[in-house]
C-alpha cells in the first residue's frame, strides 16, 4: 500500500462523514491574480472539500465558452505556470490539508520542462495532476513520472470509455476517478441523472478509488442528486460563469466578485451537506 | 524505425518511409494527445484506416474517383519562359489547382468520405483555413449526399468570400468561430469541440497532414499520389528524377504528399517553403512554425509551434490563409530535425512578388500558398545548372485570393 496523500485522507474522511466531496474548479489568475487569491484562499471555508485549480492555456480544446473565457482572463491579466505554482505554495503555507489538483492542458507543462514542473509542483504542494490531453497511452510522458514523485495522476472517464478500454484508464489512476458526464465541452449540456448513476456504478465495479462526477452541474439541486452513488461532485463552469457575471464592464473584478463565487460555492456546499 | 549504427555510435537511419511507429510518433513528433472522449474514436479510426488500406476494392474505388471526378493525374508542365528568364534549372509545376475544385485538398477528402461511409458516419465536419478545405469537403459531401458542418475563422470568412460562397452553395452549413484570432487554429478548436460532443454519428475530416495519430499518416498517404505521380511523369519527361523538389508548408499536406514518395531517394534535394510574413524577426508577424518556432503539444500532436515562453499558443501571420497555422504537420518537424528535408521561407512580399511573376511569364494565376514555393524556385533556379530539375507543387489556383490581391497590391476591382 502506497503511502496516502492529501487527496486520499480527505477521500477518506468523508467517507466517514457520509457524505461526497465537493470539487470546485477555478482558474489560477481569473480575472486577476489579487482576486484569484481572495477566491482560492476562501474556497476552503465556503465548503470546497477538493480545488482544482485550472492552468490557463490559449487553446482549451475541451472547454466550453466560459472556461474558455476564464482561462483568457487569466492569461491577459499576466498569469503564467510560475505564478500558478507560486499561488498554490502560498495557499499550501496557510491551509496544510485542503487537497489542490491542478487541472490543464500538456503544452505549457511541456515546454516548463516537464520533470521541472513536476519537481516544482510537489515542493509547491500540488497533489495531484489532471492534464486533459495526455491519454493512458502516453503513461510514459508525464503520468509516471508523477507518481514517481508521489503526485496523485487523475484519470477522466468518459462515456465512450468502454468496457475494453476502462481497464487502461483506471490502471494507473489514483486519488479519485473523474467521471465526465457527458460526451461533450466542460459547461454545455445537463447530465442525465439516472445514467450518470448507472455509468458510476459501472466504473465502481473496476475500481475502489473514489469517483468525482463532473461536466454540466451548475446548480446546488443538481449536485445533491448527482452526488448520490458518486464520491464527489465537480463544478467548474458555473463558478467563473459567477466570476464573469461580477466583473464591471472593462472586464475587471469588483467589490463583488470574490464574493459571487464563495457564495454560489457555500449554497452548493449545504446541498450536499443536506 | 529502421535504424542502424554507424561508426560514431549514433543511430543512423535507413529509410525516412517507415514512420509513424505504432504509437503515431515520427521520432519526438506525432503521437495521439487528445481528451478520453475522443481517444476511442482515434483507435476505431486506426483500424478502419488499416483495413481500408488492405481492401484493393477501397483502392478501386478511389482511382476511380481520381480519374472520373477530380481528373487526375494532374499534368506536370515544363515552364519555360520561367526557365528561360531565371536563367537556371529546369522548373516543372505539378499542377494540382488543376484538380476539381482547385487544389490538392480533393485528394485527401475523396479518401476520407470513402472512409467516413465506410464506418458507417453519417455526419462530416471540417475546419478550413482559405476555404480550399472547406470547399473540397462540402463538394464530396455533396457528392455523397452528406451533412456537412464546416468551422472557419470569422476573420477567415471575411478574406476568403468566393470561398465561402461556394461552400453554402455546396449545401454545407458554415459556423463562424469568433474565439481567438478567429483563424484556423480557432476554427479547429471548433471542430474538436464539436467532435467531442457528437461522438457516435459524427467524422471529423482534418485537413491537414496533423492532428492526433492517424491522421498525419492518412492525410499523408492520400496525398501522396502527388509524388507518385512525379516520380512516373518527370522520368517520362526527362529520363530521371528531378534535383529538387519545392513545395509551401502551412500543416504541409502539399508537401508531404509530394516529398514522402522520394525521402529515400537520396540524390534528390527538398525544400519546404514556410509563410514568412512580415519576416522572420518580426515577434509574431509570421507563420513559420519550423524557422521561428519550438516543440510543444497542440491539436493532438507533438510538433514546432509558434509559441511564448509559457507554452501559449501565437497567432502567426501570413498575408495566405491557408498558411496562417501555429503549428505544422510532426513528419515534417521529424523530416527537419533529421536535416532530410531543408526547410526555408518566405515573406508576404516576395509570395506576391511570385504570384505576379508567375502570372505573367506562364498565364498561370497560383494561389498565395505556392507562391511561397515559388518564391523560393526564383531564389533556387539561378543558383543551379541548365541540366538540373525543379519540380514544384502547384498545389492551389489563385482565383480564391484575387481580392486579397489586389487590396495589397492597391488595385481596384
Amino acid at each position: 500500500m502506497k503511502t496516502q496523500t492529501r487527496i486520499d485522507r480527505r477521500f477518506a474522511a468523508l467517507k466517514k462523514e457520509g457524505r461526497a466531496a465537493l470539487v470546485t474548479f477555478i482558474t489560477a489568475g481569473d480575472p486577476d491574480l489579487e482576486t484569484s487569491r481572495k477566491i482560492l484562499f476562501g474556497l476552503p471555508k465556503a465548503g470546497a472539500d477538493l480545488i482544482e485549480l485550472g492552468m490557463p492555456f490559449s487553446d482549451p480544446m475541451a472547454d466550453g465558452p466560459a472556461i474558455q473565457a476564464s482561462s483568457l482572463r487569466a492569461l491577459q491579466a499576466g498569469q503564467d505556470m510560475k505564478k500558478t505554482l507560486a499561488l498554490v505554495a502560498e495557499f499550501r503555507a496557510q491551509d496544510p490539508d485542503t487537497p489542490i489538483v491542478l487541472m490543464g492542458y500538456y503544452n505549457p507543462i511541456y515546454v516548463f520542462p516537464g520533470d521541472r514542473f513536476l519537481d516544482e509542483a510537489v515542493k509547491s504542494g500540488v497533489d495531484g495532476l489532471i492534464v486533459v490531453d495526455v491519454p493512458p497511452e502516453a503513461d510514459e510522458e508525464l503520468c509516471l513520472p508523477a507518481i514517481e514523485r508521489g503526485l496523485n495522476f487523475i484519470r477522466l472517464a468518459t462515456p465512450t470509455t468502454d468496457a475494453k478500454r476502462l481497464p487502461a484508464v483506471l490502471a494507473n489512476t489514483s486519488g479519485f476517478v473523474y467521471y465526465v458526464s457527458i460526451t461533450g465541452i466542460t459547461g454545455s449540456a445537463a447530465p442525465d441523472v439516472n445514467n450518470v448513476h448507472s455509468q458510476v456504478a459501472r466504473i465502481r465495479k473496476s475500481t475502489n478509488l473514489p469517483v468525482a462526477v463532473g461536466f454540466g452541474v451548475r446548480t446546488p439541486e443538481q449536485a445533491r442528486e448527482i452526488a448520490v452513488g458518486a464520491d464527489g461532485v465537480v463544478v467548474g463552469s458555473a463558478l467563473v460563469t459567477a466570476i464573469q457575471q461580477s466583473l464591471d464592464g472593462d472586464g475587471h473584478a469588483t467589490g463583488k466578485t470574490a464574493a459571487a463565487v464563495l457564495d454560489l460555492v457555500n449554497s452548493l456546499s449545504k446541498a450536499l451537506r443536506g | 524505425m529502421a535504424t542502424t549504427s554507424n561508426k560514431t555510435g549514433e543511430a543512423k537511419l535507413n529509410s525516412f518511409r517507415t514512420g509513424p511507429d505504432d504509437k503515431g510518433f515520427f521520432g519526438l513528433f506525432g503521437g495521439r494527445f487528445v481528451a478520453e472522449t475522443l481517444m476511442p474514436l482515434i483507435l476505431d479510426l486506426e483500424r478502419a484506416y488499416d483495413d481500408a488500406k488492405n481492401d484493393p476494392e477501397f483502392g478501386k474505388a478511389l482511382a476511380f474517383l481520381h480519374t472520373h471526378y477530380s481528373g487526375r493525374p494532374s499534368p506536370l508542365y515544363f515552364a519555360e519562359r520561367m526557365t528561360a528568364d531565371l536563367g537556371g534549372a529546369k522548373v516543372y509545376f505539378k499542377r494540382d489547382e488543376l484538380n476539381h475544385t482547385g487544389s490538392h485538398k480533393i485528394n485527401n477528402c475523396l479518401g476520407q468520405i470513402l472512409l467516413a461511409r465506410r464506418m458507417g458516419k453519417t455526419r462530416i465536419i471540417a475546419e478550413t483555413g482559405a476555404g480550399q478545405h472547406g470547399v473540397a469537403v462540402a463538394t464530396v459531401c455533396a457528392k455523397f449526399d452528406m451533412p456537412c458542418e464546416i468551422y472557419m475563422g470569422a476573420t477567415d470568412i471575411e478574406r476568403q468570400a468566393p470561398n465561402v460562397a461556394r461552400m453554402k452553395l455546396l449545401g454545407a452549413s458554415l459556423n463562424p468561430v469568433t474565439s481567438g484570432a478567429g483563424t484556423l487554429k480557432d476554427a479547429m478548436n471548433e471542430a474538436l469541440r464539436d467532435w467531442v460532443t457528437n461522438v457516435k454519428d459524427t467524422y471529423y475530416i482534418i485537413g491537414t497532414a496533423a492532428g492526433p495519430h492517424p491522421y498525419p499518416m492518412l492525410v499523408r498517404d492520400f496525398q501522396s499520389i502527388i509524388g507518385r505521380e512525379v516520380r512516373e511523369q518527370i522520368v517520362a519527361a526527362e529520363g530521371r528524377f528531378p534535383d529538387a523538389l519545392v513545395a509551401c508548408i502551412g500543416g504541409g499536406s502539399n508537401a508531404i504528399g509530394l516529398f514522402h514518395p522520394f525521402l529515400d531517394d537520396k540524390d534528390v534535394a527538398i525544400f519546404g517553403v514556410e509563410a514568412g510574413g512580415h519576416g522572420l524577426d518580426v515577434e509574431n508577424g509570421h507563420a513559420a512554425s519550423m524557422n521561428g518556432g519550438t516543440p510543444g503539444v497542440l491539436h493532438g500532436n507533438r510538433t514546432y509551434l509558434l509559441q511564448n515562453y509559457d507554452g501559449q499558443i501565437l497567432e502567426g501571420h501570413s498575408i495566405s490563409a491557408g498558411l496562417d497555422y501555429p503549428g505544422v504537420g510532426p513528419e515534417h518537424s521529424w523530416l527537419k530535425d533529421t536535416g532530410r528535408v531543408t526547410y526555408v521561407s518566405a515573406t508576404d512580399k516576395e509570395a506576391l512578388t511570385a504570384l505576379q511573376y508567375c502570372t505573367r511569364m506562364e498565364g498561370i494565376i497560383p494561389a498565395l500558398e505556392p507562391s511561397h514555393a515559388l518564391a523560393h524556385v526564383m531564389r533556387l533556379a539561378p543558383t543551379m545548372a541548365k541540366d538540373e530539375i525543379i519540380v514544384m507543387n502547384l498545389c492551389g489556383r489563385g482565383d480564391k485570393d484575387l481580392f486579397t490581391v489586389a487590396k495589397a497590391l492597391g488595385m481596384k476591382i
